[in-house]
């Protein structure tokens, strides 16, 4: 069996009131692919698309998205693995392709959530977790994310400022990331002025700077085999690397609140695949839908040891020019978090890095690439090691 | 005068938490017990396993034998979150905290009590989980001190 690589990329803006449809937003991305692969849409053998439900109306968008895209009549269908559908994806893709029953196999993501409002939209997010259990005592993400990081705080000392810190650090990014929703400049400052909005609470400990807001958007990534790379790519991004696992969707299932077992999992399975360590690692992309759940995700990747992440943020090891720039285009919390588009996202930051096409975002020469993609609260986790 | 016979629907789970999104479950009875002001987990007749929140079925040997037991004693606050923002259904219940109690065997997810301040959660801190009555009439458990 032959490799397998990434051979195009694409995405919408990530914005607020995508003023269209479902389908001619995952045109947006779909086309940015096509176009980045230099390859036709009758090169594309099946198609795996990828979103969580019940934010728009459609049931079963892959029948409507294959034909507004052209994708008839290749194979199509939907998965969803909650914000980490489209590493998810990613990976059925490459099994698809791997196993020789495909060679070019396009996944694309997708979501419109502006189609409801932010307090339905986090009770949709909340029956994401335990519905006969847990949904009914009121539950959301940044409330889940913040028993986490009161967790974190208590064990190891991690401070509110370190968190800010890591939202002044994806500010940064934000702001030369065209693609982002959130592009202005934050200071630490803000976080502790009362009639700054960053400063509101949400759930404490977490305040609104601390969270990535939701968002409508598409990705989409091409994935062929290696001997279809050689006639169609000059800059494939070759898939090294795959970690998947699950948790207890129940929080009374968990033994971990100071790191996300899923994380912890999936890259021990992604680096033994790709035959590489942390150390190796020269760009990443992790799961900031919350600033702590990037301090969460130093350790986790091993990046840093457990309870020292807000080292790395304070010593500024993960901004472009550190030891390992961490999510250079701003992030979720930047870009904003457009559920099922999000992975696709993040890889297609890391191909466009490994390319060197990453202008202003670009790090220096990176050869190894990592994406860090969780579903729910720790409940999926995906990790993605990609090298030139 | 024939009259079609009318099916009972046992969907007693309705009644849990502020709003629940499900009423049917084999393990209903819980809502007998907590009107009875009793909090109860499973047990696995068989193998011995024992399940917070309750379950019918066990994936370890594969029964469905189950026996229900009490949860008592002290459990240790793992970790919570004070909510300042709600979803949809329950902004009438806010500010609310959540939390996760260990009591060893096995842990429990719920909301502390709303009597108890938040300055005085500490993680660590010993709790009991008692039947809690809500203004709307329905029924669910919260972490009060031990």
């Amino acid at each position: 069996m032959g490799k397998v690589a990434i051979i195009g990329v694409g995405q919408s803006s990530f914005v607020r009131g995508y003023p269209g449809s479902i389908r001619e937003l995952a045109y947006e991305g779909f086309k940015e692919a096509l176009e980045d692969a230099q390859i036709s849409v009758s090169d594309i053998d099946a198609s795996i698309i990828c979103s969580a439900p019940e934010y728009d109306k459609q049931r079963s968008p892959s029948g409507v998205f294959a034909e507004y895209l052209g994708l008839v009549p290749q194979p199509t269908c939907y998965l969803e693995s909650l914000c980490s559908s489209t590493s998810m994806g990613l990976r059925m893709a490459y099994s698809l392709v791997k196993s020789g029953l495909h060679e070019v196999v396009a996944v694309l993501g997708f979501q419109k959530m502006s189609e409801i409002s932010s307090a339905e939209s986090q009770e949709r997010m909340g029956r994401g977790a335990d519905i006969q259990w847990e949904s009914p005592f009121g539950t959301m993400m940044p409330a889940y994310y913040a028993m986490f990081a009161r967790a974190h705080m208590e064990k190891y000392g991690t401070t509110l400022e370190d968190m800010a810190l890591v939202r002044v650090k994806s500010a940064t990014y934000g702001q030369i990331n065209e693609k982002a929703l959130f592009r202005k400049p934050v200071a630490a400052e803000n976080f502790s002025d009362p009639n700054h909005f960053m400063s509101g609470p949400v759930s404490s400990p977490l305040r609104v700077g601390d969270c990535c807001a939701n968002a409508d958007g598409s990705s989409c990534l091409i994935v062929a085999s290696e001997k279809k790379v050689k006639g169609m790519s000059k800059k494939p991004a070759w898939i090294l690397g795959l970690g998947a696992a699950s948790a207890s969707v129940n929080m009374s299932g968990r033994d971990l609140f100071t790191g996300l077992a899923v994380a912890r999992q999936a890259a021990d399975q992604a680096y033994k695949m790709a035959g590489v360590n942390p150390k190796d690692i020269d760009v990443a992309e992790v799961h900031d839908c919350f600033t702590v759940s990037e301090i969460l995700a130093y350790e986790d990747l091993g990046f840093a040891k457990p309870g020292e992440g807000k080292e790395l943020v304070r010593n500024k090891e993960t901004y472009k020019e550190g030891r390992i720039p961490v999510n250079v285009d701003g992030g979720l919390l930047s870009k904003g978090h457009p559920i099922g588009a999000t992975g696709g996202s993040q890889i297609r930051t890391i191909v466009l890095e490994l390319r060197g096409d990453a202008g202003e975002m670009q790090v220096k020469n990176p050869e190894i690439g990592l994406v860090h993609n969780i579903g729910g609260v720790g409940l999926y986790g995906t990790v993605t090691i990609l090298g030139r | 005068m024939s009259q079609k016979e009318k099916k009972e629907i046992d969907d007693r789970f309705k009644k849990f938490g502020t709003v629940s999104f499900t009423s049917l479950t084999k393990v209903n009875d819980f809502i007998d017990y907590l009107e009875k002001g009793k909090v109860m987990g499973t047990r696995c007749q068989d193998c011995g396993q024992v399940f917070f929140p309750p379950r019918a079925d066990c994936y370890k040997c594969l029964s469905s034998k189950i026996e229900w037991f009490e949860v008592s004693g002290k459990g240790k606050l793992l970790t919570y979150s004070q909510l300042k923002y709600a979803p949809v259904g329950f902004e009438n219940d806010l500010p609310y905290s959540i939390a996760v109690l260990d009591y060893g065997d096995y842990k429990i997810f719920g909301r502390i009590a709303g009597s108890v301040p938040e300055e005085e959660i500490k993680l660590g801190m010993e709790m009991k989980t008692v039947v809690h009555t809500l203004p709307n009439g329905q029924l669910n458990y919260v972490f009060e001190k031990a």
